[in-house]
C-alpha cells in the first residue's frame, strides 16, 4: 500500500511530499500528461500533492500554473503562452471566494434572481473559453459558506447564502450534464464529507489566500487526480470477492447455509446485505463481480440460491471460484478468463492475511485495507476505483458482453476446425469512418484499451473530433462487431495519418472481447481498401512494447507486413499494398457505412 | 518541554519539509539559510508544527517569525 492510497494521512503527506515525490519517481513507470492549473485563490501547494497523487496512478505531470487569482484574465486574455503549452487537462480551482455577486439581505428577490445569472453566464463563459484550448476541462462547484446570516432559514431565504449557492450549483451541474470533456470536482460534496469547519480555514486564508485549509489539500488533490486518471482509462474494472464474513456473516461451511449472517433481521445481516445491494449497483455500472472464496462450491452457492435476504445472485458474478487453491492462483486465472490485467482489479477479504499474501504475489491487484463489513462500502467509494467520467451504453451493458464470452468460450470447444466454429457464430460487423456520434464510445476505447494496442497513444476527445473533421489527412475506423450471443458494440477503432502514398498507422485498438474473430482481417480489408482509394501504395506500422501488449508482438508479420526494424521494445514495418490484394476476412459479413 | 526538547522536534520538521537530513537549526537560521525556505513551505512548516506539537496558531502569532528562535519561543509559550 502506498502512503497516497486511501484511507491516507494528509499531514503526513503535507510533511514528507519531497521524499515521497522522490520514491514515485523511482519506481515506476509513467504516461506524460500537461495540467494547467488556473488560479481563483492560491495553488503552490495544491500543485505539489496533484503531482504527487498523480505519479501514483502512474501519471508524470507538466504542470503550467496560472497567476494568483487570474484564471479569468488568464483564459480570456490568454497572451499565446497557455495555447503554446497545449495542455491535455485544464483545471480552474475556484471556490465561493470567486463568487463576485452573493446575495445580501437587504436584495430583493429580483436582485437574486440576476446575481445569479450573472454568476451562472460568468462560470459558463469560463468553461467555454477553457473548452477553446481543446483540453479536458476539470471545474469545481462552490462549498457551503461558512456562516449563515438567516440560520436554518439561509437555506430557504433567497437571500440566504446557502439557498443561493445550492441553486447556483444545480445550474453548473445541469449545464455540465450537457458538455463533452467537463468534468466537475465536487467540492461541496467533498467540503460536506470532511466537515465545513475543517475545511474552512480563516488564518489560511487572511495569511496565504487558500481558499481551504492547507490541511485539506490532500483531499482536493486526491479528487482531481481520480478524475483525471478515469478520463485516461485508468480506472479498476472488476472486483474480486471472498464470501465466508465479506459477503455474509459467518462461515458457510461451518454455521451451515441458514446460520449465515444476512438480510435485514439482525444488524450483522444488514451489514453484509447493504454491502451485496452496493455491489449490486456497481454492476449497473459496468464493473464485473468474481467469487474467490475457499469453500465447496455447491456449499457457497446455497448463500445465494437458499437465502432469499441475499441482494446478489449467483447470476451476477463472472467468475465463482470457490475452491481450496491458493488465492492468488484464483485471482490470476480470473484475469486471464476474463482477459483483462491484474491491475484492473480491486480484491475484497476480511482475512488480513489473505490480503498480505494476495499483495506479495500479485502485487498490481488492488487491495484495500478493510476491517469490518461497516466499512467495505467506504472503502471501495472513497478510494474512487470506479470514478465515473465517461459512462455509454455498452458499459451498461458490459457484464451482460463478458458472460456471453464465457458462453462463446463454451462453444468454442465443441468445434475441432476454428474456421468452422468462428462460422458457426454468425458474425456481422459494421465499419466506417469516425463520426460524431461514436465519439465518445471511441474515445474510451483508444484509451482504456491495452492488450490490442500497438502504440499505446491516447488520445483526447478532442482530439478525436479533429480527426472527424479531417478526411484528407486521415484514415479513421471504427467497427462493431455482433454474433449470435449478443452484440459487442464498438470494440474496435484504427487511425492512420497519410502523407503522400503512405499511410502510417497511429492507432489501432481492439477490445480483448473480439480477438481472434478474424474482426482484424475485415478492418484491415476497409483499410486496405480506403488507401486504394486514396491512392496510398504503401502501410507503415510499429510495435512499441508496453507490459500489455506482447501478445500483438507478432501480429503484422502474420497478416504479411515487412519488419524494417526489430528491437526488444519496438518493431517497424511497412506494407505495399499488392494491386491483386486477397480480402482476408471469409467469416463476417461486413458492412461499410 | 524544554527549549532543546522543542529544537529537536522542529529539526526533525524540517528535515523532512526539505527532504533534506543535514540541516542542525539555530536560534539565528531564518530562510536565507535554507535555500527552499519560501512562503508556501513557510505554511508547511507550520502546519506541521501545529500537528507535532498539538497547538494552534493565531494570526498575529504568525505575522512575523524571523527566525527559527522566534518560532521556538512562540511554541515554547504555547505548549506552556
Amino acid at each position: 500500500m502506498s502512503v497516497l492510497d486511501y484511507p491516507f494521512d494528509s499531514a503526513y503527506i503535507l510533511q514528507k511530499k519531497k521524499s515521497i515525490k522522490k520514491e514515485l519517481l523511482a519506481n515506476n513507470k509513467f504516461i506524460d500528461k500537461k495540467v494547467a492549473i488556473l488560479s481563483g485563490s492560491t495553488i503552490g501547494e495544491i500543485k505539489n500533492i496533484l503531482e504527487l497523487f498523480l505519479l501514483n496512478y502512474g501519471i508524470k505531470p507538466e504542470f503550467k500554473v496560472g497567476g494568483y487569482n487570474r484564471y479569468f484574465e488568464d483564459l480570456m486574455f490568454d497572451d499565446g503562452s497557455l495555447k503554446e503549452f497545449g495542455p491535455d487537462f485544464i483545471y480552474i480551482h475556484t471556490s465561493n471566494k470567486n463568487i463576485e455577486n452573493l446575495p445580501v439581505p437587504q436584495d430583493t428577490a429580483q436582485q437574486v434572481q440576476e446575481k445569479l445569472e450573472k454568476e451562472f453566464a460568468r462560470y459558463k463563459t469560463v468553461v467555454e473559453k477553457a473548452l477553446s484550448f481543446g483540453a479536458v476541462v476539470i471545474v469545481n462547484n462552490f462549498e457551503m459558506p461558512f456562516y449563515r446570516m438567516y440560520g436554518n432559514k439561509d437555506a430557504v431565504a433567497v437571500q440566504g447564502v446557502v439557498n443561493f449557492t445550492t441553486r447556483l450549483n444545480l445550474m453548473i451541474a445541469d449545464y455540465i450534464a450537457t458538455k463533452d470533456n467537463v468534468y466537475l470536482n465536487d467540492i461541496n460534496y467533498l467540503s460536506s464529507l470532511v466537515g465545513l469547519d475543517n475545511w474552512h480555514n480563516l488564518e489560511n486564508w487572511y495569511l496565504y489566500k487558500y481558499a481551504l485549509s492547507v490541511d485539506q489539500i490532500p483531499q482536493l488533490a486526491f479528487s482531481v487526480a481520480k478524475i483525471i486518471k478515469s478520463a485516461l482509462g485508468k480506472n479498476k474494472k472488476s472486483v474480486v470477492l471472498d464470501l465466508d464474513n465479506t459477503l455474509w456473516g459467518g462461515i458457510i461451511g461451518d454455521d451451515g447455509v441458514e446460520g449465515i449472517a444476512i438480510g435485514n433481521e439482525q444488524p450483522a445481516g444488514m451489514s453484509y446485505t447493504e454491502f451485496q445491494s452496493y455491489l449490486k449497483k456497481l454492476t449497473g455500472l459496468g464493473i464485473m463481480l468474481n467469487v474467490c472464496s475457499k469453500n465447496e462450491e455447491a456449499i457457497a452457492k446455497q448463500g445465494f440460491t437458499d437465502r432469499k435476504e441475499a441482494p446478489l445472485s449467483v447470476d451476477d458474478f463472472i467468475c465463482f471460484k470457490a475452491n481450496w487453491e491458493p488465492k492468488s492462483i484464483n485471482i490470476a486465472n480470473i484475469a486471464k478468463e476474463i482477459n483483462i490485467g491484474e491491475d484492473s482489479l480491486v480484491f475484497i477479504d476480511d482475512n488480513p492475511a489473505e490480503r498480505e499474501i494476495v499483495r506479495q504475489s500479485l502485487p498490481t491487484v488492488t487491495v484495500p485495507e478493510v476491517k469490518s463489513p461497516e466499512d467495505y462500502i467506504k472503502a471501495i467509494d472513497r478510494a474512487g476505483f470506479f470514478e465515473i467520467t465517461s459512462f455509454t451504453k455498452d458499459d451498461a451493458k458490459r457484464n451482460e458482453m463478458y458472460k456471453q464470452n464465457a458462453q462463446r468460450a463454451a462453444a468454442e470447444s465443441s468445434f475441432t476446425d476454428y474456421t468452422d466454429y468462428l462460422l458457426s457464430l454468425n458474425m456481422t460487423g459494421e465499419i466506417g469512418a469516425f463520426s460524431t456520434a461514436h465519439c465518445e464510445r471511441i474515445t474510451q476505447l483508444i484509451n482504456k484499451t491495452n492488450q490490442f494496442n500497438f502504440t499505446t497513444r491516447r488520445y483526447a476527445q478532442s482530439e478525436v473530433e479533429a480527426i472527424i473533421e479531417d478526411k484528407i489527412n486521415y484514415i479513421s475506423a471504427y467497427a462493431k462487431l455482433v454474433d449470435k450471443f449478443g452484440d459487442n458494440g464498438i470494440t474496435a477503432c484504427f487511425i492512420a495519418s497519410v502523407e503522400g502514398t503512405n499511410a502510417n498507422i497511429d492507432l489501432w485498438v481492439m477490445s480483448c472481447r473480439v480477438f481472434k474473430r478474424h474482426f482484424e482481417y475485415a478492418m484491415l480489408d476497409y483499410v486496405v481498401g480506403k488507401c486504394k482509394e486514396m491512392g496510398v501504395k504503401t502501410i507503415t506500422a510499429s510495435w512499441l512494447r508496453t507490459a500489455k501488449n506482447v501478445i500483438i508482438k507478432d501480429f503484422y508479420e502474420s497478416v504479411g507486413f515487412e519488419v524494417t526494424m526489430d528491437t526488444e521494445d519496438e518493431k517497424r514495418y511497412i506494407y505495399n499494398i499488392p494491386d491483386d490484394y486477397e480480402v482476408k476476412n471469409k467469416v463476417i459479413e461486413m458492412e461499410t457505412v | 518541554m524544554n527549549r532543546t526538547e522543542i529544537m529537536a522536534k522542529l529539526n526533525e520538521i524540517f528535515c523532512d519539509v526539505f527532504d533534506d537530513e543535514d540541516i542542525v537549526l539555530t536560534d539565528a537560521t531564518n530562510s536565507d539559510d535554507i535555500e527552499d525556505w519560501d512562503s508556501l513551505e513557510q505554511i508547511n512548516l507550520l502546519v506541521a508544527i501545529e500537528k507535532q506539537f498539538s497547538i494552534k496558531f493565531s494570526l498575529a502569532d504568525v505575522a512575523d517569525l524571523e527566525n527559527v528562535g522566534a518560532m521556538v519561543d512562540l511554541i515554547e509559550r504555547m505548549v506552556g
